[in-house]
Formats: structure tokens, C-alpha cells, sequence
């Protein structure tokens, strides 16, 4: 219990995984709760690598994190773009009036 | 014994403000919270001997994207009641997935399978070790051509960031370059042949 094992940083990214998954369910109306979600998915993901680049004296899931880093930095700049021009073209970013597509 | 209470501490704050970003009804808040999220989140990083990513999770996600996400939000005007709808209905809903997935992870993560011989702490890096320094001879080195992707996916992001934001107003003047260039002189100068002589 007191000292600190891989599985006490294993639980804690699992329990912010869970955490995000339920945001993106009951907040499923509110696109920009959806995409903080996803940042957090990602923040615990990164833990996970890093906890494992830890305890197994390898920096290799520091150099995957970092590249994490970079792609998540390009999807909420391209995503906060796109929210914007969704606002701009309908006045409203509810997910419910996004549905000319029928998808 | 300090680095688990410090874990503890801080995985308790991370953990309370991740259910804030989830639940708080005004989108400047939850940004906030995400903030906040990422900050503790820092501190277990740097426990774990993360310093160059635990220092740049708060440069880039504090000082960038979350910058980033306040200002949008600021900028939309959004009608909070309408978002909130549904919000009771579907929570019992979100709670049961969000449980099975974590007994899931949980099941795994805790049984003697997965974890294996690695259960206790490495031993401390000694303290000259330079954590950037360690990950950028290998950056650059072994990963070098992923590191050249990144960039591209970086370049790729600020084009699509500004061309999709980019209004087109009909009355403003602009230059159109290659039109300056390809001008020839025929298009500009006409030479007049006796001028001023009567004919």
C-alpha cells in the first residue's frame, strides 16, 4: 500500500479513462464537453505511457507521448476551427441540429 | 513514503477535478477545471521522472490548446440551458458504461497476469541525469523520421486551421501576385507613333 507500484498509476489512468467516457455520453449535446473528453481520454493515455516508460527503464513511451502531444495540439486546433466555422455558418454548436447528412 | 502521499494528493485532485470537467454546467469552468486537470496531472509526470514532457504538457496544453478552447468558448455565444438538456437522461446511462469499462480495466489491470515482476520502483536516476537530454539524442537519432511527420502533421494542422477559418468578403481589395508578375509590358505601354504631328 505505501509504496508506489505500476498498478497505482494503471488504476488512476483507467479511472480517468472511465471518467472521460462517461463525460462523452451524458454530455453528448455539448460538442466542446466532447472534445475536452477527448483530451482528457488522451491525458490518460499518456500516464499509461509514461508509468510503463517508467517501471520498465524505457524511454521509448516518453518519445510516443511527445508525438501524442503533437497530434492531439493539431486535433483540437483543427477541431476548435471547425466548431468555429459550424457556429458561424448555423449559430448554434448543438450536436442535434448537425444532421443534414443523416448520418 | 513523501512520493506516495505526494501520488495520493495529487491523483485525488486529478481525479476530482476530471469529474468536474464532465459535470460543471458553464463550459468556462469545465476549460478551467481541464486546467487544472492538466496541471496535477504535471505533477504526476514529473514523479514519474517525466520532466521535459510534464514541463511541456503544461507549456503546450495550459498555455496553448487550453488557451485555445477558452477562447473559443468565450467567443461562441451558447445558450448553456439547451446544451444541458438531456444531461439527467442519459447520466445513468453514461455512469453504467463508464463502471463497466473501468471493472474491465480495472479486472485486467490488478490481475497477476498483466502485472508482472515490475510491481516495485525502479531505482532514482542519478542526479545528473538530464531527462531532455536523454529523450532528445534519441529523437533525433531513432525516431528522427516519426519527428519529421510530426512536423508535417503540425504544418498540415495550420493550414486546415486557417483555411477553414478564413472568411472571403467580397469588397476587399487585395494583390494578386502572379497576375503582378506575369505582366508584360504590351499589357501596360502603348506607343504612339507620331504624336502631336498633323497627319
Amino acid at each position: 500500500m505505501m509504496t508506489l507500484t505500476l498498478s497505482h498509476y494503471l488504476i488512476l489512468a483507467a479511472v480517468l479513462f472511465s471518467i472521460s467516457i462517461a463525460g462523452i455520453v451524458i454530455n453528448r449535446k455539448n460538442i466542446i464537453i466532447l472534445l475536452m473528453s477527448i483530451e482528457l481520454m488522451l491525458l490518460s493515455v499518456n500516464l499509461n505511457f509514461i508509468a510503463f516508460s517508467h517501471y520498465l527503464d524505457d524511454l521509448a513511451g516518453q518519445v510516443f507521448v511527445f508525438f501524442i502531444l503533437t497530434v492531439a495540439a493539431a486535433e483540437a486546433a483543427i477541431g476548435l476551427a471547425i466548431l468555429v466555422v459550424l457556429f458561424r455558418n448555423k449559430g448554434s454548436i448543438n450536436v442535434e441540429d448537425i444532421s443534414e447528412m443523416k448520418g | 513514503m513523501i512520493e506516495t502521499v505526494i501520488f495520493y494528493v495529487f491523483a485525488v485532485a486529478t481525479v476530482t477535478s476530471a469529474c468536474a470537467v464532465v459535470t460543471v454546467r458553464n463550459p468556462v469552468h469545465a476549460a478551467l477545471f481541464l486546467v487544472l486537470t492538466f496541471f496535477t496531472s504535471a505533477v504526476i509526470w514529473l514523479s514519474l521522472e517525466a520532466e521535459f514532457l510534464a514541463i511541456s504538457l503544461v507549456l503546450v496544453y495550459v498555455g496553448a490548446v487550453m488557451v485555445l478552447f477558452i477562447f473559443v468558448v468565450m467567443m461562441l455565444d451558447i445558450n448553456i440551458a439547451l446544451l444541458r438538456e438531456g444531461f439527467v437522461r442519459y447520466l445513468p446511462l453514461g455512469l453504467g458504461v463508464a463502471a463497466i469499462m473501468l471493472l474491465m480495466m480495472l479486472s485486467v489491470v490488478t490481475s497477476d497476469v498483466f502485472v508482472m515482476d515490475l510491481g516495485s520502483e525502479p531505482l532514482p536516476k542519478p542526479a545528473d541525469y538530464s531527462n531532455t537530454k536523454a529523450l532528445g539524442a534519441v529523437l533525433y537519432t531513432d525516431y528522427v523520421f516519426a519527428f519529421e511527420i510530426a512536423a508535417v502533421i503540425l504544418l498540415v494542422a495550420i493550414i486546415a486551421a486557417i483555411s477553414l477559418t478564413m472568411r472571403k468578403r467580397g469588397k476587399t481589395k487585395y494583390q494578386n501576385p502572379s497576375a503582378q508578375i506575369s505582366v508584360r509590358k504590351g499589357d501596360r505601354l502603348r506607343v504612339i507613333k507620331n504624336m502631336g504631328k498633323e497627319e
